[in-house]
């Protein structure tokens, strides 16, 4: 990095950092601090909504499986986050916001009860963490590849062996201080920040790579239509590079895990909770939709470029083609940490690092001035979506277990403070976590395992609890559990061809081979919300029905509907939805 | 409570036009061959620049108007 990227990153650090110390003064109660007093227009809270999901999962996870699927990539936006989205803010936001619940858990306390609550609040508690730690990990991971620190280092004769752990304290330092001082609104209005940079940083590497490659029909003609085509191929599992057949694809992605992840994870329902009216949050889902249907070219596109390329011999200024034997196009092999060695897959062949893909792609096209401001786009990337975590996790740990369970009826500044104090421990869990994600090579497929466990049920209760009036506290909590289990077992009795009984499944018997590790994930979700969805509904016929007098504002049979304030035609939730389901249907059919 | 994230959104991305227009402008030609001989810095500086400047536009004509005694941002 030359002194013109580092005077790039510094502004970028100095205008986040500003952020928070603007909005410390406005922090003057617990809603403040987690709910950014219910003030945020929708736009706000639209973009922050998609940003807060673009951590590293997507910019360097979808780079990454841009290079080893294809454009079939896109399925993760198309057809698993679009409909999810429309959903969430045309039919549940009316409850989740209408009923003034201030997270997630809470509304499942209201609608159900103590213990359902308490079994989402800790599982999801964890999940955040662990998703912090995994943004942490690839800042870090990135840094030490990029060799960004090593002159540094050099300079002030410290061990380049500890850039890795420096990169994750610093890091967590600057998410810390501006989560800490600015809470919700900090988060918030820095996601937008950092989305518009993200769009500044990757636009252009979208831009000169496709040019690079004669346009999407030289990416066609070198590539192949495995890697151009979403759908071709999807009939049966072989025949795709995914390695799921459509049904598996559709229910699995595009209605458990989608609807599981956006429908009820706290994290992203938070920036909609946030906003200033019922319509605001409605149109909050919607509005980031948008962004979310085009989002494909900005970080899938980079990752098929990558592997179309003629593959490059060790770039001398930075040496991130470590190994004497190339990768394939601009990725390079995948080396271990500690010998140096490239690392081998079961058939003797070198395991290309995809991870690398896209920062392989920044430095490959990026002048100085320009890689500054790409590599400050892949840094805010990573910390939207550990602030996302992190403010999702105080909210969570304040709310719902500390007021619930630790020590309810303290006063409001008690909260607040204990808000930030959880703001630091949840930062030091994660930094363990993100040791803890080292073993892992592509970071979305441990992220899909982990969602498919707690997530993937998840979704049954929600869709249960709004819309049968008669589901119980009961039947919510055993149908959670059953789920939950069903996952586990599932995932313990089968295992994805060429993988190896343990931690990617097969771990008590071998009942089935899935094609791949995607299949596999995918169809863990589906036993685990079929099981919880038959559960749910079985206790809840056997044990006694809740009083309807209660579930008024909860479920959507007893809550009237809500008052449309005046908008214009085109900014009506409905006209949102209805546009941007239209832009996905049209997007699916040009890259069938 | 709360800030316009125009504001600071509009200074950040000006500023960032600035710089990369000013080093595109100085700096050697021949750095471009990596990016397919184009100048990408005074490009895609212009870009951001109008952009920035556009979004302190906007948050600059909203608080005028939100300067009616009854709303208060």
């Amino acid at each position: 990095m030359t002194g013109i990227d580092w005077l790039i990153l510094a502004l970028y650090f100095a205008f986040v950092l500003g952020i928070g110390v603007t909005l410390k003064s406005s922090m003057k109660t617990s809603t403040d601090f987690f709910l950014a007093g219910r003030a945020i227009p929708a736009w706000v809270c639209g973009l922050a909504f998609m940003s807060a999901n673009l951590g590293a999962q997507e910019v360097i996870g979808m780079g990454a499986s841009g290079a080893k699927y294809g454009i079939a990539t896109s399925h993760f936006y198309w057809i698993g986050a679009i409909p999810a989205m429309v959903f969430v803010g045309i039919f549940m936001m009316p409850f989740y916001y209408g009923s003034r619940a201030r997270s997630v858990p809470e509304y499942l306390r209201l609608r159900f009860d103590e213990k359902t609550r308490g079994l989402n609040a800790i599982s999801f508690a964890i999940m955040t963490i662990f998703s912090s730690g995994i943004s942490m990990y690839a800042i870090a991971k990135l840094i030490q590849t990029l060799h960004v620190f090593d002159g540094v280092f050099q300079r002030l004769g410290l061990n380049s062996s500890w850039i890795f752990d420096f990169a994750i304290v610093i890091s967590a330092v600057v998410v810390l201080v501006y989560t800490f001082l600015g809470g919700l609104s900090s988060a918030i209005y820095n996601e937008v920040l950092q989305f518009f940079l993200i769009v500044a940083g990757f636009l252009p590497l979208s831009y000169l790579g496709l040019k690079n490659v004669g346009g999407w029909s030289g990416l066609k003609a070198t590539l192949g239509p495995s890697f151009t085509h979403s759908w071709r191929g999807m009939g049966h599992a072989s025949t795709n590079r995914l390695g799921v057949e459509w049904f598996g694809l559709a229910m699995g992605l595009g209605f458990v895990l989608s609807f599981g992840y956006w429908c009820t994870d706290f994290l992203v329902v938070q920036r909609a909770m946030a906003a200033k009216s019922m319509s605001a949050a409605r149109r909050t889902p919607l509005i980031g939709a948008f962004p979310k249907m085009l989002f494909p070219f900005l970080v899938i596109l980079p990752g098929l470029i990558a592997i179309a390329l003629p593959t490059q011999p060790a770039d001398p200024r930075t040496g991130v083609v470590a190994s004497a034997s190339p990768g394939k196009g601009i990725i390079p092999v995948k080396v271990d940490a500690t010998s140096g060695a490239p690392m081998l897959d079961k058939d003797g062949k070198p395991q290309l690092d995809y991870d690398l893909a896209v920062p392989s792609m920044l430095l490959h096209y990026f002048p100085p001035g320009l890689l500054g401001l790409g590599l400050t786009a892949l840094l805010a990337s990573f910390m939207s979506g550990m602030a996302g975590n992190v403010t999702a996790f105080n909210t969570v740990w304040t709310y719902d277990i500390y007021q619930s369970y630790i020590r309810p009826g303290a006063t409001d500044e008690h909260y607040l403070w204990m808000g930030r104090a959880s703001t630091v421990f949840g930062i030091v869990f994660s930094i363990g976590a993100a040791y803890m994600a080292n073993h892992f090579n592509n970071i979305m497929d441990m992220l899909q395992l982990v969602f498919a466990f707690v997530n993937a049920p998840l979704f049954a209760t929600f869709l249960l609890g709004m819309f049968w009036k008669r589901t119980t506290g009961h039947g919510a909590f055993t149908g959670l559990l059953a789920g939950t289990a069903a996952a586990a077992l599932h995932h313990g009795m089968t295992l994805p061809a060429e993988a190896l009984s343990g931690i990617k499944g097969g771990w008590l018997t071998v009942v089935h081979n899935y094609p791949s590790e995607m299949a596999q994930n995918f169809w863990t979700a589906i036993f685990a919300w079929t099981t919880c969805f038959v559960v749910t509904i079985a206790v809840s016929l056997l044990t006694r029905a809740p009083e309807e007098s209660k579930l008024v504002g909860l479920v959507y049979s007893l809550t009237p509907r809500p008052e449309e304030e005046p908008l214009a035609w085109y900014a009506k939730p409905a006209s949102l939805a209805i546009m941007v389901v239209a832009g996905t249907v049209l997007l699916n059919i040009i890259f069938w | 409570m709360g800030i316009d994230i125009r504001l600071p959104l509009g200074a950040l991305f000006s500023l960032l036009g600035v710089i990369l227009i000013v080093y595109g402008a100085v700096s050697d030609a021949t750095r471009y061959q990596q990016s397919l001989g184009i100048n990408v810095n005074l490009d895609w500086g212009i870009v951001l620049l109008i952009f920035g400047l556009l979004m302190l536009l906007l948050a600059r004509r909203s608080a005028r108007s939100s300067h009616s005694p009854v709303r208060k941002s």
